[in-house]
């Protein structure tokens, strides 16, 4: 069981307040998903909260212990992080990203445990068979899987994704999406920034809604869900029955 | 490749070797055995084993080092095109050698030279590292390199300027040339133990320049302590390359040609790019010195002005295939 505390985190750059007192926590079991405009602030406060940036106030802690005073390696192995950058600097395999994944358990040579997590990482993300291709003639989904399978390898209980399914089709968007879910039913616990308001609604079982770097709403999709909250935090209206989402968004009014 | 690493020490060793039968004294093949094993004449034993053994052996370890800084450099900056010739690395060292000589600093001890071209080389490394946090553009990056090695060759230009007689101007245009003639054991021994250091501290950060391959932000993620890495890879490379300098002066392009042709033999990744590329560079640079040193030419030849010659078109071949995988 591991858990992410944050309290009233507030992030500051160049006088501008990006995040604002805003407080949540998450465990293991759970799936959560952070909603909220482009420049919200979400990635701001994943980047606070996993102690990237310094936060000009509020605290972070993860079992307790404050991020500040954990290692690289020492967060590494409690929480995997997908940031949104991730271009691959160099062509290398498929298995090699992988295996990066365990860095934080230590430097030399890889163990016979090692590869197997590495195997067992692979598998559970759909890439035995690409194992020994070059991460450069991937497709964006391959490529996603595989960040997904280094993220799995690390062995960390905890995943914080930055957009996870960015720029995939709907087929591979649901196929990371069931990748996280399974996690999920193994005990992890899973933190996604997305934009897609359907797909949090069928995957998460926690909502995170932020408007200009407050939270402005944090609970189950029965409380959270609804046509008033999007209007709030997207400006488009919608109409929600149930899980369903449908989005009409905003037509510019006629002059004439 | 598990045969890369043997083979390429294979090719280092036949390297050398046949350095130590080609010369402008023909010495037969029985000969330069003898003298090889300690026997024979006197002359023929000097040939061998206070020239011509300790040229190829400087220049071995010159082109090992560069070329080992330049693979720990392409890896931290996660760019084929950084090496310490073109970020300015080189030219820092060799002027803050040139800086020593022209104030007389260097006439106090042996060691002041060195030192003097390893903190300069330190000085330049430290800068582009900074540089590389504070822009994200590699473009803009290798431009200040260039910018740095510009305001490098312009210093120099003014110590030449004022050199007070032509010695000093030969000494000094020696370090701008590079060359490894003439190199005895006891200037390879003096500058050994920086490169070992220097070597040994790039070996201890090379996975974490193969974690770097995700980018920084996700290499902190998977347990990478950045500033440790970097300052690791900056000081190594900045002592190697140092240590380089002042055993012979700056020497380019060695750094970026060895890892280019290691890289797709190793599968890209940049730790196992080190070893091999050093092997390698050391094995380019002691065939460069042969070619120096055959090559019918009135004066010698200087081993830095041929690598740059057949250098400087593979670095604009590199900048072109770099489309590939951008």
């Amino acid at each position: 069981m591991t858990n992410l505390d944050v309290r009233n985190a507030s992030l500051t750059r160049s006088n501008e307040q990006i995040v604002e007192n805003a407080s949540f926590s998450y465990s293991s079991g759970e799936f959560v998903a952070l909603l909220g405009a482009n420049g919200a602030g979400k990635t701001s406060l994943i980047r606070g909260a996993l102690g990237l940036e310094k936060l000009s106030n509020g605290n972070s802690h993860v079992d307790g212990n404050p991020i500040s005073s954990l290692s690289a390696k020492q967060k590494a192995q409690k929480i995997a992080y997908l940031p949104q950058m991730r271009t691959l600097a160099w062509p290398v395999s498929v298995r090699e990203v992988v295996t990066l994944g365990r860095y934080s358990f230590g430097t030399g040579k890889i163990k016979i445990c090692e590869k197997e997590a590495v195997n067992e990482a692979l598998h559970k993300c759909k890439l035995d068979e690409l194992s020994d291709r070059k991460t450069s003639t991937l497709s964006g989904g391959e490529i996603a899987r595989v960040h997904c399978a280094r993220m799995l390898a690390s062995g960390a209980n905890l995943i914080v994704a930055d957009e996870p399914t960015l720029s995939l089709d709907p087929y591979h968007q649901f196929q990371i999406m069931n990748i996280f879910l399974e996690f999920v039913s193994r005990g992890g616990g899973v933190f996604v920034v997305i934009h897609d308001v359907q797909m949090a609604a069928k995957y998460a079982s926690r909502l995170i809604w932020m408007k200009n770097g407050r939270i402005v709403g944090d609970g189950s999709i029965q409380d959270t869900l609804n046509e008033a909250m999007i209007e709030r935090v997207y400006g488009v209206e919608s109409k929600i029955s149930g899980q369903e989402v449908t989005l009409f968004g905003k037509r510019p009014r006629s002059k004439i | 490749m598990r045969w890369i690493n043997p083979a390429l020490i294979l090719l280092s060793l036949t390297a050398i070797i046949c350095a130590c039968f080609i010369g402008s004294t023909q010495l037969g093949f029985n000969r330069i055995i003898q003298a090889f094993l300690g026997g024979g004449e006197t002359g023929d034993q000097i040939v061998v084993w206070a020239i011509r053994l300790p040229r190829a052996l400087a220049a071995f370890l010159v082109g090992a080092t560069l070329g080992i800084s330049g693979a720990a450099l392409q890896g931290l900056l996660r760019n084929p095109l950084a090496e310490p010739g073109v970020l300015g690395v080189s030219a820092f060292g060799s002027v803050a050698g040139i800086a020593s000589i022209s104030f007389g600093l260097a006439a106090v001890s042996p060691i002041i030279l060195p030192v003097a071209v390893i903190a300069g080389a330190l000085i330049a490394t430290s800068f582009i590292a900074i540089a590389a946090i504070w822009t994200r553009s590699v473009v803009t990056l290798i431009l200040i390199g260039v910018g740095a090695s510009s305001f490098a060759g312009a210093v120099t230009s003014l110590l030449v300027n004022f050199a007070p007689n032509p010695f000093s101007l030969a000494e000094m245009m020696n370090w701008v040339l590079g060359s490894v003639a003439n190199r005895s054991f006891h200037d390879i021994a003096l500058v050994f133990p920086f490169m070992a250091i220097g070597l040994t501290i790039l070996l201890f950060a090379s996975r974490g320049l193969s974690v770097l391959t995700l980018g920084e932000e996700t290499a902190h993620g998977v347990g990478l302590n950045l500033l440790r890495q970097r300052i690791m890879t900056v000081t190594g490379a900045g002592i190697a390359t140092g240590a380089s300098v002042a055993l012979a002066g700056a020497i380019g392009f060695v750094g970026i040609v060895a890892p280019h042709l290691v890289r797709p033999l190793v599968g890209y990744d940049p730790s196992r790019t080190l070893i091999p590329s050093a092997l390698l560079g050391g094995t380019m640079l002691v065939v460069a010195d042969i070619a120096v040193r055959i090559l019918p030419s009135a004066n010698e030849l200087k081993l830095g002005v041929v690598v740059a010659i057949i250098g400087a078109p593979i670095f604009i071949l590199v900048v072109l295939q770099r489309r590939e995988f951008s």
